[in-house]
């Protein structure tokens, strides 16, 4: 029996079917029926099997003593522990005195009662959410383009299309399922043209017509030019333009007076003129043009800005809402949109309804019956920690996140959590760099435990369903927060009892007072998000539900595209135009720091890899942290491929081993996201980014902070092999790399150990002299190996050498599914690679000589010698002690039989 | 036959006369009128493999090098257990025991050495013997089938062996060394725990730092007593401690001696119609136990003798290998090594296995091997040819079969 449910990683939203085994192994494969992926899943997902054990498990609540160590409470101490201090601060402070940081990992249940809890009780809109660093910007763009935060297409856009532009996404990588039915349609022919707009050359870009290397920061010129191109050459939908925008004029005067020619956008750019011109004549050419979005718009500091430059394009020619056209953006996870629904970001109220609207205030009020009401907006996420720090915001409370990883300038985030009166963090592991600042820890559900929805890029609500049981004490997040709600004083308002009555009440704030006529008086705001046909769903309908596209109207259908009606959200319906001028993003690169830091996600990893990071089919595609450059940057740098940099910001600094990809423009370097405490010394690249933010959208400017690459200068490189974890203490550089049945840790020291055998038995705990313990040692070169068996099988083994010439890890790794290791292996162990059986000179003939039964065989039949003698003349067999001479002669008998024979 | 020919003496029918004969008759057949004098009563044996002889892995006709028949069919006149007992050089005629006297006009001697008998009250008890032919091998068999308990004095390469014969026999047999590290010669003190360690585990009662003092019993031997008072029981002693050349003949004939007759690079002696080869000679201050230089000096001294004279014989790093079943072990070179050296090292206990090369600069230039020498002869080649061992440095140590890809171009680019 298995259960359909959704994937918790990006934000296409693929529907998963999961089984669990007598054994109590998961499998899960790609749901054929969900319109995402039509059961199609990418390694991540088809890897979730290897994610749910409970090795790192946060299984009790926690509290930190006086003495700073975590003690295990019962749920009831710690809900009323949190509920006091919340309520402690708010009463000395007030309710911006406290805040929640949450998650686009959470479900809309959980979203749902904790922004309820902030806005509507404690009186704070100081809640904001992850989705903070990802989505914000494209939602700023599409509140002030379409009046709403509302993405008009869906996935079979893009297969209808003509025209695809993917711009500032890796989308082969980080929506890999997205971009198959591209690549797919593509091949087909379907797709005449796939555009990348990426300062990288990414994977994507191997199946793209056309690549734009744009420099970076530079994607409002690119719009802006290509607005004043589409106008200049007649493609233009005037009356679409007339009848549904505002605002084209000054939209079109501001882009044409910067952007009107193309030799300079070209130059801007850094771009090929005929490259810059053939995007440009098949965007004009292509009525059917999807322009899909991620965050190399998002992530910027005018990020905000380049979305309205990409929807610039699509009201000037009227591609919107009809099928394969449209802007689209695509967001980094499961429930982003579903966050955003429900008002989890510290600038919205709740159902797509504003703060700043006394309108909107009003209907969620009088809805919820609650004490009180938010009245402007909260802190954002970099704000938030700033207030933090500063000790204007005194308790917060963390959910499913690690910002002390994935903020900028994330060393000051840490600071902040440390000097924070009350941090409270709900997450499933134990150990994360965020809760080793957390006063209380509450173990919330996994993917496979809990349930609920979410909602994918294209407005698709899919139920995340459990199929496995609640491990330990762990419990639904919906469920601590409405604990610790009542505990605070809210008597009212949190008596849920499960997930579907909470999913129901938010169905019905989506409804309520929804429309445009007001009725007894009673005033009322017309919003597009609508669930209207999901408010009489009962537990069982709930549970049975099937993937819709909002908004879900009275009759229960979904909703395929939005705007084709050419009507929009804004008071008047109309769209309109923003008039965006082009700046480069804030910090510039100087002397100091002369290249530009690039950051972003690999292809088998999520986020902080608290998931990813246990599943040994992930790990090994990029197991360590990497400083992508180019070759010539690196010459410059002083540091070489293979070697370890130090990559430093005005801001912080981290440490990588240097990459070569091949796809990265001179002057930039690419840093992954998703290293941390937790698997490397030193890889945190948040504490590099710059805390610059889009002005509007208070979205974080990752994609570009001015560094400096530095060499890491070590004495000796090495690896470890071990069927345990070790704590890596004391070591200058290691990364921790989980494979199958052992854990791998890439190591380089500083100071070569003074002696190698005595330190790595310190290291590895083989304290037993009579241990099976095998090393090999080149002093003079600092070559140190080391390999520990206990009943014959391999239990670790360690490699060291002054240079980062090591053996392969690959068939090492392998010899830990043996429970007994052969004779051959254990004699090529500390070799690091298998003899080679055609290398061998077989079994030993002359042991005086050293001389092998096929080294004889083969000189015998090669050179016809035919008396033991002859042997000894060519290979010197036989001829010190002479007792294998009687062999000699039978290898002799043998090979000419053999000879004769044929 | 014809009576015109010269005629080449050779005095000493063991391995190193004989492969000299061996060698001249490839470089120059029927060029001499061959005799050969040897004491012991049997033809020409590997002595090497007596060990092997006293374990019974071998027989007596299996360590047989070269048959009666084969000293009838080269046309040579052999002459056993018969040794010559005197030299005239000034007439050019030796003299044998049996009393037959023979005129040269080369003579080669090849007399080997003898083994050294500690001078130690008590070594002329009966059940004291050396370690050095078959008649040994015959008496400490004997003694096996009638008496159970030895004594094995010298932890050298034949103490060791002639141990574990002894054991391989059924006695209860102790080793007694001077030092804590046995086979000093060959072995460093890690290579020779491993190798105490296997003896150990075969039966063998090690006494090592034990200096022997004297030998008790009444007619027979019936133990051995130690510098610190302690007696081990032994119904038979075997005396390995060394071997000396043989010289007893050259001296008195008058050839210059030292430790061993004295050889210039052509293996000739003072005498230049006398030449000598084995153990029983002293080339640069250097005395021999070990077969392969002495078949270099096999060599060279058949060049001379064939009259191409014009090899010389250099001595050389040599290699040991113990011939006991079931120990692998290998020395060559300097294998200690010191300061301007460096080390590659591997130690795997469990399976008994220890290597360590010595490199000086990129070159090899000492080996321990033990447990796996498999890669000693590839070692020896690599101290002798100086190879410059860079590119396999990190594989060396593995043996040949992990070098070769890198070695062999045509390898390396399938």
């Amino acid at each position: 029996m298995s259960t359909a449910t959704t994937c918790p990683y990006c934000g296409v939203g693929c529907g998963v079917l999961a089984r669990v085994d007598a054994d109590g192994a998961v499998h899960v494969q790609g749901d054929p029926t969900h319109a995402s992926n039509f059961g199609r899943l990418c390694v991540k997902g088809a890897a979730l099997g290897e994610t749910v054990d409970l090795q790192g498990r946060l299984l009790h609540p926690m509290l930190r003593g006086s003495d700073g160590r975590l003690q295990r409470v019962e749920w009831g101490d710690a809900l009323d522990r949190v509920a006091r201090e919340f309520r402690r601060i708010i009463d000395e402070h007030g309710p911006d005195a406290v805040a929640f940081y949450v998650s686009g990992q959470l479900l809309i249940e959980d979203y749902y009662v904790v922004n309820k809890l902030a806005k509507g009780y404690i009186g704070t809109a100081n809640i904001d959410t992850n989705s903070r660093l990802c989505m914000s910007s494209a939602v700023a763009g599409h509140k002030r383009a379409f009046g709403e935060d509302v993405v008009p297409g869906c996935y079979e856009d893009l297969e209808q299309a003509e025209l695809v532009v993917l711009v500032g996404s890796n989308t082969a990588w980080c929506h890999p399922i997205v971009f198959q039915r591209i690549a797919k349609t593509r091949e087909a022919g379907a797709i005449k043209h796939v555009v990348v707009i990426d300062p990288r050359h990414t994977a994507t870009c191997e199946s793209a017509d056309l690549h734009l290397p744009v420099k970076p920061g530079t994607d409002v010129w690119l719009f802006n030019g290509l607005l004043a191109f589409l106008f200049q050459h007649g493609a233009m939908d005037a009356r679409f333009v007339d009848t549904h925008t505002e605002g084209f004029a000054k939209a079109l005067a501001v882009a044409e007076a910067e952007a009107g020619d193309p030799a300079e956008v070209a130059r801007i750019c850094g771009l090929q003129m005929s490259d810059l011109l053939t995007f440009y004549r098949w965007f004009a050419r292509c009525e059917r043009t999807v322009s899909l979005f991620s965050q190399g718009v998002n992530q910027s500091s005018s990020g905000t800005d380049k979305v309205n430059s990409i929807i610039n394009c699509h009201l000037l020619t009227g591609r919107i809402g009809k099928p394969g056209m449209g802007p689209f953006s695509i967001t980094g996870q499961p429930n982003a949109m579903g966050g955003r629904e429900v008002g989890g970001l510290a600038t919205m109220l709740a159902a797509h309804m504003e703060l700043d609207k006394p309108v909107h205030r009003d209907i969620v009020q009088s809805f919820w019956g609650s004490p009180c009401m938010a009245h402007r907006p909260g802190l954002k996420a970099v704000d938030l920690f700033d207030a933090i720090g500063e000790g204007r915001v005194k308790a917060v409370w963390i959910m499913a996140t690690n910002p002390v990883v994935s903020m900028p300038d994330a060393d000051c985030v840490k600071h902040a959590l440390a000097r924070c009166e009350w941090v409270v963090s709900s997450d499933i592991m134990t150990h994360t760099d965020t809760n080793a600042y957390a006063h209380a820890l509450l173990p919330a559900l996994g993917w496979g435990e809990k349930d609920g929805t979410v909602t994918n890029s294209e407005r698709c609500i899919s139920r995340q369903r459990a199929f496995l049981p609640a491990p330990g004490e762990a419990r639904a997040d919906w469920r601590v927060v409405c604990d610790v709600a009542r505990r605070m004083g809210y008597a009212q308002g949190f008596q849920f009892s499960a997930p579907h009555e909470i999913f129901l009440e938010h169905a019905r704030l989506t409804a309520f007072r929804n429309g445009d006529i007001e009725a007894d008086g009673v005033p009322v705001a017309r919003r597009m998000l609508n669930l209207d046909g999901l408010t009489h769903l009962n537990r069982e309908a709930y549970d049975a539900m099937t993937p819709v596209r909002w908004p879900v109207l009275a009759d229960g259908q979904g909703t395929t595209r939005l705007f084709s009606e050419g009507r929009y959200a804004h008071a008047d319906g109309r769209a309109r135009f923003v008039t965006v001028a082009s700046r480069m993003p804030l910090h510039a690169t100087d002397c100091e720091y002369p290249l530009v830091l690039n950051t972003g996600r690999v292809r088998d990893q999520w986020h902080t890899m608290t998931r990813t990071g246990k599943a040994p089919r992930l790990t090994g595609h990029t197991p360590e942290p990497f400083v992508d450059m180019h070759p010539h940057d690196a010459l410059r740098c002083g540091v070489r491929e293979g070697e370890l940099a130090r990559v430093c910001s005005r801001w912080g600094a981290m440490v990588a081993r240097v990459t070569h990809g091949g796809g990265i423009l001179a002057g930039n370097v690419f840093v992954p996201i998703h290293w941390n405490d937790q698997f490397a010394s030193d890889a945190r690249v948040g504490g590099v980014v710059n805390p610059v933010v889009d002005p509007i959208s208070g979205e974080p400017e990752f994609k570009h902070t001015p560094v400096r690459v530095e060499p890491f200068p070590v004495r000796w490189y090495g690896f470890l092999l071990s069927r345990r974890a070790l704590a890596p203490i004391g070591i200058s550089y290691w990364t921790s790399i989980q494979g199958d049945r052992f854990r791998r840790y890439e190591i380089a020291h500083r100071e070569q150990p003074a002696e190698c055998g005595e330190w790595a038995r310190r290291w590895l705990g083989v304290t037993d002299p009579e241990a099976d313990w095998l090393e090999y040692e080149d002093r003079s070169t600092g070559v140190y190996r080391a390999a520990h068996l206990v009943d014959d099988r391999i239990e670790s083994c360690l490699f060291l050498a002054s240079r980062p010439h090591l053996p392969s890890r690959h068939w090492l790794s392998s010899l830990f599914m043996q429970d007994r290791l052969e004779d051959a292996d254990r004699i090529a162990l500390l070799v690091g690679e298998p003899a080679d059986p055609e290398a061998s000179t077989g079994h030993v003939v002359c042991s005086c000589f050293g001389v092998g039964r096929r080294t004889i065989c083969d000189a015998i039949r090669s050179r016809d010698l035919d008396t033991p003698a002859k042997i000894t003349a060519h290979l010197r067999a036989g001829g010190n002690c002479g007792s294998c001479v009687p062999e000699l002669r039978q290898l002799i008998a043998e090979v000419r039989s053999q000879v004769e024979a044929s | 036959m014809s009576a015109t020919r010269p005629r080449l003496v050779v005095i000493g029918n063991g391995m190193a006369g004989m492969r000299t004969v061996e060698e001249l008759l490839l470089l120059a057949p029927g060029l001499y009128d061959v005799a050969v004098f040897g004491a012991e009563p049997y033809g020409n044996y590997n002595r090497i493999l007596l060990s092997m002889l006293l374990t019974g892995e071998k027989s007596v006709d299996e360590i047989m090098l070269n048959t009666p028949e084969w000293y009838v069919e080269n046309d040579i006149a052999l002459h056993t257990g018969d040794p010559i007992v005197a030299i005239d050089r000034r007439r050019r005629r030796v003299h044998s025991r049996k009393g037959i006297e023979l005129g040269y006009d080369r003579l080669l001697i090849a007399t080997g050495s003898q083994p050294a008998i500690l001078p130690l009250p008590g070594r002329d008890l009966s059940g004291v013997t050396g370690f050095r032919g078959i008649d040994d091998v015959e008496h400490m068999l004997e003694a096996a089938r009638t008496y159970q308990h030895a004594a094995v004095i010298g932890g050298g390469l034949l103490g060791i062996e002639a141990a574990n014969g002894l054991s391989r026999r059924g006695m209860r047999v102790t080793l007694i060394h001077r030092t804590n590290v046995l086979l000093n010669q060959q072995l460093n003190a890690d290579a020779a725990g491993l190798l105490a360690r296997n003896l150990q585990g075969r039966g063998l009662e090690l006494r090592l730092n034990a200096e022997t003092v004297s030998l008790y019993g009444s007619e027979r031997v019936e133990g051995v007593v130690l510098a610190d008072g302690s007696r081990i029981k032994a119904d038979l002693v075997v005396m390995a401690v060394g071997v000396r050349p043989d010289i007893v003949l050259a001296k008195s004939s008058g050839l210059h001696c030292e430790s061993g007759i004295v050889v210039d690079d052509t293996l000739q002696t003072y005498d230049p119609h006398i030449y000598a080869v084995g153990e029983c000679v002293q080339h640069r201050r250097v005395t021999f136990g070990l077969v392969a230089p002495v078949w270099e000096q096999a060599r060279v001294c058949a060049s001379h003798l064939a009259r191409f004279g014009h090899r010389r014989y250099r001595s050389s790093q040599t290699a040991t290998k113990l011939k006991v079943t079931g120990i692998d072990l290998y020395s060559a070179g300097d294998f200690i090594g010191g300061a301007g050296t460096d080390d590659l090292v591997l130690r795997d206990p469990r399976r008994g296995v220890y290597k360590r090369l010595v490199l000086k600069g990129n070159r090899v230039v000492g080996a321990v091997l033990y447990g796996d020498a498999k890669d000693g002869g590839w070692y020896f080649e690599l101290i002798r040819s100086a190879a410059d061992i860079t590119p396999i440095r990190d594989r060396l140590l593995f043996g040949q079969d992990y070098c070769q890809p890198a070695l062999d171009p045509a390898r390396a680019t399938a």
